[in-house]
């Protein structure tokens, strides 16, 4: 070896301190720090210059770039205008489409001033997915899997401080086109906070992008919002939850039919189910029925499962 | 997050090295498989409101002392004493302990109308601290009021007219101690507890005697049988030291006894790495060491002693209490020992340990041999209860430069001892007989009245304060010490841990087991 070669090798740094250190076998290794999922701290995200950042990318960039792919129909948003803020929006989820979607239609004084409820285990898995999600859409990490008093504890604080709420009850997007299992997450935050319950349901964005769906496809979209349910002194949490599962079903009907119809069904208690028929996958797909486009189904003009 | 208590590591595979302190630079050792490093509790919380602490604890003081304010009246002579430049290690950044305790006394002077006020740092025979060592400790607003008038003193040992012998202990020890502190309706002490071997009668019987008074306890006898001086219990140092305090109480000197104790944060946030544990280093800490190690390398000896002789330490306040002397030091020991208390599982073969470039008698000077000495086999071995970290006739090793290095303006007498006596003999016992000569020198007397040297005998004392030490073990072996230097201490010197280990081998047998003393920060073993 050189004298030259051998001074490079002396050089060159090997191991501890350069590298990270070793970890005694002998002691136990503490539970890393976790700053990410639930523990992902958003506060800097409702900023002055966060909420200006997201604003203009909202406005100029989401909202432009949504109705271009969505061409959402916006009913029932009267309803808006008799809302007192801030309110919990509720939501049939079946796209990563939902949210961008829903914040555009709403109007400005709202939009600007929501949080999102999102997967602590997928939108806040990683700090750069973590930072983006908190900027982009507001969003605020909530475990969907387990019971969590302190997530659903920050999202009820922050509903406490003015800010509305969009939660999917769901915890998540829909596999097969119907309506999943709801939670009792925002019929909670209803009866701990006393704000209102806006349900609302998005119709058409499965065909844009559904679960696994690898790009956009341009799709006709159509946001209904239902009348706000508010929580009764001391009114039960299942009874809310229900009441919110029926408007949801009730919207999803209005969707598919029309208003008149929809509450005539809902009246005498013949609104159809929305969560599909209890049957094989292939049956609940053929229930469905085609698209819009006569392409791929649309959960949001869920067939009558009861038909 | 609470902090964590010490921590006894195995070495194991798959440690890391372990870090050492290596004078003013750090060295990083893999120790054997099966070695033990001893890690300190992690600095405990501070007072949240330590000015309040204070005014609390004069108010309400411990033992049979009233609240100081009720002590003090016009025209009475009040002083004010307090520790020198020897504490706290590093000194701790501003404002410091003693700043705080001195404003808060003097506010209740003030209140009361108290005119004779006397300020006397308590040298014993340690070098006269710079006025801007004093303005450091006591802060800007009161060295400015006391300093131009000639009221802040600084104990002079050799001041026969500033000195007043007050009788003999009952086993025949002089007392005798500054005179106007003896002579003051009030003496007010205001100590700090680094270690658990400060404070209590130590302050007053030690910090303001004379050489008189101090080699009843400051000889190699003496320290031999203190077992070992941190503990109060088992200490033939402070054993005479009580009964030089009871005597000083009987003699009429009312003393009121303000301790303080200090959290171990003991280096800024720079140098963090060296407080925590090697595994647990992330990115900044191996950088900042990587760094720090670098340039230390590159930099010459001078420039890196002032450039760590410039760190402040964050050191904080952790408690504070007044009152009567020996109810005040029983609370602060309580309290040192929930700082740095480690119970350590039985003894070990070899005890090493990396020693820092300050001790308390080199602040703002040089880390001489003697110190050096005084350091790994005074003070660290020191640092247990109950038993030595390492068995009798086991081996210390000790890591650090040791330059034959010596402040000339500091440590005057160090040389002569460090060229004529220990060139003779390195035995604490056979050194006394040169201790009179050095102690009377009319020149090193000189040095240390009126310039800013220790006093002739200190050297002395520091090798008294191994003597337990050199007794106790078989062999001490120095790791990149001044080969010269380290023999001339009657050590041997090693270029490598490894070729230490093996040389500790040949002394207490093949395999032995080890302890290493992890600093900073300071703890203290509990060896069961």
């Amino acid at each position: 070896m050189t004298g030259r070669a051998r001074r490079l090798r002396q050089l060159r740094p090997t191991g501890f301190p350069w590298a990270s250190p070793t970890w005694p076998a002998t002691v136990d290794r503490p539970a890393p720090e976790r700053h990410l999922g639930v523990d992902y701290d958003t506060e800097w995200s409702r900023r002055y210059g966060a909420r200006l950042v997201r604003a203009m990318v909202i406005d100029n960039v989401t909202r432009p770039l949504v109705h271009a792919v969505a061409s959402p129909e916006v009913r029932g948003a009267e309803v808006l205008e008799l809302v007192e803020a801030p309110a919990i929006f509720v939501a049939n989820h079946a796209s990563h489409v939902d949210t961008p979607l829903l914040l555009t239609v709403l109007p400005p004084r709202i939009r600007h001033r929501t949080v999102v409820a999102a997967a602590a285990d997928h939108f806040f898995d990683r700090r750069w997915k973590a930072h983006l999600w908190a900027l982009g859409l507001a969003a605020i990490p909530i475990e969907r899997h387990r019971v969590n008093r302190r997530s659903a504890e920050n999202a009820a604080e922050l509903v406490g401080q003015g800010w509305n709420l969009i939660v999917y009850p769901e915890g998540g997007r829909t596999h097969d086109g119907w309506f999943g299992v709801t939670r009792g997450g925002a019929a909670y935050l209803a009866t701990r906070t006393g704000r209102p319950v806006v349900p609302v349901h998005i119709d058409g964005t499965y065909r844009i992008l559904p679960r696994g769906g690898e790009r956009l496809r341009r799709s006709p979209t159509c946001v209904t919002f239902g009348p706000p349910i508010v929580a009764g002194e001391g009114e039960a949490t299942r009874k809310v939850e229900a009441r919110i599962s029926s408007a949801l079903a009730t919207l999803a009907d209005e969707a598919r039919s029309d208003w008149w119809t929809a509450r005539r069904r809902a009246g005498s208690g013949q609104t159809p189910s929305p969560r599909g028929p209890d049957a094989s996958p292939w049956r609940r797909a053929w229930a469905l029925g085609p698209g819009a486009d006569g392409g791929r189904p649309d959960p949001g003009r869920w067939a009558l499962a009861d038909d | 997050m609470s902090p964590r208590p010490g921590f006894v590591l195995e070495v194991d595979r798959s440690t890391p090295p372990t870090l050492f302190w290596h004078g003013e630079g750090f060295r990083l050792e893999r120790l054997p498989t099966g070695s033990r490093v001893l890690y300190a509790p992690e600095p405990i919380d501070a007072l949240d409101d330590p000015v309040g602490a204070i005014r609390h604890a004069l108010a309400d003081p411990l033992g049979d002392s009233a609240p100081l304010a009720s002590l003090l009246r016009p025209g009475m002579k009040l002083t004010i004493a307090f520790d020198d430049i020897s504490l706290p290690l590093p000194p701790m950044r501003s404002p410091d302990v003693r700043q705080m305790v001195i404003e808060e006394v003097l506010e209740l002077a003030a209140g009361a109308g108290v005119d004779d006020v006397v300020l006397i740092a308590a040298l014993a025979l340690h070098r006269r601290m710079t006025d801007a060592e004093l303005r450091h400790a006591l802060g800007d607003r009161v060295f400015d009021s006391f300093a131009p008038h000639g009221l802040l003193w600084q104990h002079d040992a050799e001041d026969p007219d500033e000195l007043v012998h007050l009788g003999l202990t009952d086993q025949g020890e002089d007392v005798e101690i500054n005179k106007r502190a003896a002579t003051s309706d009030l003496l007010v002490y205001v100590n700090i507890n680094l270690v658990a071997m400060d404070g209590g009668h130590k302050s007053v019987a030690t910090g303001l005697a004379s050489y008189r008074s101090l080699r009843h306890h400051h000889n190699a006898r003496t320290m031999a049988h203190s077992r070992s001086f941190m503990d109060q219990h088992r200490s033939e140092l402070h054993s005479s030291n009580w009964r030089m305090g009871r005597l000083i109480a009987a003699a009429g000197v009312k003393v009121f006894q303000i301790e303080t104790t200090l959290n171990t944060d003991t280096f800024p946030e720079q140098f963090r790495f060296l407080q925590r544990r090697e595994w647990e280093w992330n990115a900044r800490d191996r950088a900042g060491f990587l760094a720090s190690s670098k340039a230390l390398e590159a930099t010459p000896a001078r420039l890196a002693r002032s450039i760590f002789h410039s760190i402040r330490s964050p050191h904080r306040m952790t408690s504070v209490q007044a009152g009567e002397v020996e109810a005040v030091h029983a609370r602060t020991t309580e309290n040192v020992y929930a700082q740095q208390l480690l119970e350590v599982d039985g003894q070990s073969d070899v005890l090493t340990m990396g020693l820092p470039y300050i001790c308390p008698y080199n602040v703002n000077s040089i880390m001489n041999p003697i110190l050096v000495a005084c350091l790994g086999l005074g003070y660290f071995f020191n640092m247990y209860r109950g038993k030595p970290l390492v068995r009798a006739g086991g081996v210390v090793i000790l890591s650090h430069p040791t330059p034959w290095a010596f402040h000339p303006g500091h440590h005057p007498s160090y040389i002569d001892f460090f060229e004529q006596v220990l060139a003779e003999t390195t035995d604490p016992a056979e050194i006394g007989k040169y201790e009179e000569a050095f102690a009377t020198d009319p020149w090193y007397v000189h040095l240390y009245r009126t310039g800013h040297a220790y006093h002739g005998v200190h050297p002395f004392y520091m090798w008294y304060w191994c003597a337990h030490a050199l007794e106790h073990v078989g062999a001490v072996i120095v790791v990149g010490g001044d080969r010269a230097a380290v023999r001339r201490l009657g050590f041997k010197p090693a270029s490598t841990m490894a070729d230490a280990l093996e040389m500790a081998a040949d002394v207490v047998g093949p395999d032995p087991s080890i302890t290493h003393l992890h600093s900073p920060p300071l703890l203290m073993a509990d060896v069961r």
